[in-house]
């Protein structure tokens, strides 16, 4: 089963929440990287919600996801606490990824998120492995699902994974968020198509272009290559049609825009337009939305507090996780490590 | 124990390397049925280097899968498979083809586990022929092991017996971490005894003491393990050589090496790569960090001396290392 579905009103309002809480999880990184208590970079997913969201609705909740580099909302999409994405941005052991990997490594593969990805385009070949093992292992009703951005589409390494995912009917779905600029260059400058969903005709399946504004059009359009996928059909590309309202990265100068266009994108903001919706359908008071908010608020404040709180990893777990057999050259490091207490200066033999 | 005197204790058969390493494939695919190959015609063709053979009429198109000629793609696809609960094997065919696919190797399939806090495992075996001597020029000839070696997160083993040649595959296949096999391609029809016992492995990690000797030790790689075998009976009566096989490259078991050193007090590195920062480098290395006063003289590298493999025969004998360059490098310090 799903978590959360758009067909009933309890899913639609806990898709509203998600939403919500990716604009407030995402509003409160940007203020503590600015902060500097932060480290690294990170890449925000405010505008971008309702994609993320309207696609796991979509999704069982046993299905995977590749993710990108901009993932934290997929992955409050996909199910993940808040409260150790959060320690894992501030670089703590107790983080998704016990502080190792940050902002763009966020996973939880048993979730079925499988990781924040920092190069451009390698997270389509890793869902059609997914689905290659789903596929392998009779494993029914499971896809996986390739967040992309409309900057991998120009990567060598999708066409490859989509075509092997289309030639072996692989249930994988490929979804691209359009926000209109890969890092400071418009999409038109890079692509010659007008919509990026044409280039699935290059691999004989379907390829639709939907509003990546509109939790609804997205939601939908997953859902049907979701049919189609688990069905042994193979493959769909989505593109949603969506913007960023923050910089590629945060302290991005974001030269390459007006303000007006940035206003016109905000003019259709996801939450807006879908919490105006529920209210519209009487499923959601103007009382309910704000209560909603402040829940939202709290949780995220929660998340801030335990990251602020958690501890920072020892010295010596830099050397855990390399390997699920360890190795003697790396063992030789923790001891000293140890032993001196991590002010080895890096490795000496 | 000297590998021949480890092989005694238990039944074998004379076998080639590639039947040697088929054999190896075809007991993992038997033994775990998440097991699969996948490449570039490895299954009805049997592979271009002919080591998957006739598996395919054994296990079927979903054990032996035909990829399309999508180095990145495939190499991407194992990495993700690997990740969400099968073993594919995924055959490079040539190394010098890793460069094509070095994207998802060295940001996704070595960095996963350790960037997701060990939140997953990485059971894939990528198998890749390596070498010059036949022709193939320098796009179908490379040695790149060491950027394998030397690249965090990742294993490389590279037999050098067919016994090895089946005790890695094994061992690479079973292991849950990345595990590189680096087939010399020039070995593939070397003979060798076979333990028949199909939970058979070669730990990744253990050399193989090929030959006992007291003058120098030679600690040889792939093609070079024979060839020194053959120097050292060669030079039997005058020079006394042990020859050692390091089989793993990463991780690199460095008490065998040193321990052997520490005996004979002088050491040649015989590996195929490029002599300049690389697997020789290492080795001597490590020798003169735990063994440095048993030296009696400069340890000694061969190798390719830095360039391509040439296409023209002359030049591929030229810059290829083999026996008389270690027999020269054993006589350089003897």
């Amino acid at each position: 089963m799903s978590d959360y579905t758009l067909e009933t009103e309890a899913g639609r309002l806990e898709a509203l929440r998600r939403m919500r809480t990716i604009r407030e999880f995402d509003t409160m990184a940007g203020q503590y990287f600015a902060d500097g208590e932060i480290p690294g970079f990170v890449h925000l997913y405010i505008g971008e919600e309702a994609v993320g969201v309207g696609t796991c609705a979509a999704l069982e909740s046993d299905d995977y996801i590749s993710s990108t580099h901009r993932g934290h909302g997929h992955c409050i999409a996909k199910g993940l606490d808040p409260k150790l994405m959060m320690a894992e941005l501030f670089g703590k052991s107790d983080g998704y990824c016990n502080g190792k990997g940050g902002s763009m490594h966020i996973a939880d593969v048993d979730s079925g998120m499988l990781g924040a990805n920092g190069i451009v385009g390698a997270g389509p070949p890793l869902a059609t492995g997914a689905a290659l093992s789903i596929d392998h292992q009779d494993r029914s009703d499971q896809v996986a699902l390739a967040f992309l951005g409309d900057g991998a589409t120009a990567q060598g390494q999708v066409h490859e994974a989509v075509n092997m995912a289309s030639t072996w009917d692989l249930p994988a779905i490929f979804l691209i968020e359009n926000n209109q600029y890969g890092e400071a260059t418009p999409v038109e400058d890079q692509h010659n198509v007008d919509h990026l969903s044409d280039t699935a005709q290059a691999y004989d399946i379907p390829g639709v272009t939907v509003d990546g504004m509109d939790i609804t059009a997205v939601y939908e359009a997953v859902k049907e290559a979701r049919k189609r996928a688990a069905n042994g059909d193979g493959p769909t590309m989505i593109e949603a049609e969506t913007y960023r309202y923050h910089g590629h990265y945060e302290g991005d100068e974001q030269n390459y825009r007006t303000d007006e266009e940035l206003q016109m994108w905000k003019d259709r903001d996801p939450i807006d337009s879908f919490s105006e919706r529920l209210v519209d359908r009487g499923e959601l008071t103007e009382s309910e939305f704000e209560e909603m908010e402040a829940e939202v608020e709290e949780t995220i404040a929660e998340a801030l507090d335990f990251a602020q709180n958690a501890d920072l990893p020892a010295p010596e777990e830099a050397y855990d996780d390399m390997f699920n057999e360890s190795v003697p050259e790396i063992e030789n490091f923790k001891n000293q490590a140890r032993t001196d207490g991590g002010s080895t200066g890096g490795g000496s033999r | 124990m000297t590998a021949q005197a480890e092989l005694g204790a238990q039944e074998t058969e004379t076998m080639t390397v590639r039947e040697a390493i088929r054999q190896g494939l075809r007991e993992e695919l038997a033994r775990d049925d998440d097991v699969y190959i996948m490449g570039e015609d490895v299954g009805a063709f049997g592979g271009v280097l002919e080591v998957t053979g006739d598996l395919y009429e054994e296990f079927g198109g979903e054990r032996l899968r035909d990829t399309p000629i999508a180095e990145a793609g495939y190499v991407g696809a194992a990495v993700g498979a690997a990740a969400t609960g099968t073993r594919p094997v995924a055959e490079l065919m040539f190394s010098d083809f890793m460069g094509v696919s070095m994207e998802q190797i060295m940001n996704q399939m070595a960095k996963m586990r350790y960037m997701f806090g060990g939140k997953t495992e990485m059971p894939v075996t990528i198998r890749a022929t390596e070498g010059g001597g036949m022709g193939a020029a320098s796009q179908h000839s490379g040695t790149v092991h060491t950027w394998i070696s030397h690249f965090p997160g990742l294993k490389a083993v590279a037999p050098g017996t067919a016994a090895s040649a089946k005790g890695l595959t094994k061992a690479a296949i079973r292991s849950d971490d990345p595990v590189f096999v680096f087939e010399n391609k020039m070995i593939y029809e070397q003979k060798g005894e076979v333990p028949t016992d199909e939970d058979y492995v070669t730990p990744i990690g253990e050399a193989s003491v090929e030959r006992e000797g007291e003058d120098v030790t030679v600690v040889a790689t792939q093609r070079l393990v024979g060839e020194s075998v053959d120097v050292a009976e060669d030079l039997a009566g005058d020079v006394s050589v042990e020859v050692i096989d390091p089989q793993s490259l990463y991780p690199l078991d460095t008490e065998t090496i040193v321990e052997s050193l520490q005996k004979t007090g002088r050491m040649v590195v015989a590996d195929e790569s490029p002599v300049s920062y690389g697997t020789h480098a290492e080795i001597i290395a490590r020798a003169q960090e735990e063994a440095f006063f048993s030296l009696d003289a400069p340890i000694q590298r061969v190798g390719t001396p830095d360039t391509h493999m040439p296409f023209s025969t002359p030049l591929e004998q030229e810059v290829l290392p083999d026996g008389e360059g270690v027999q020269k490098a054993i006589q350089r310090i003897v």
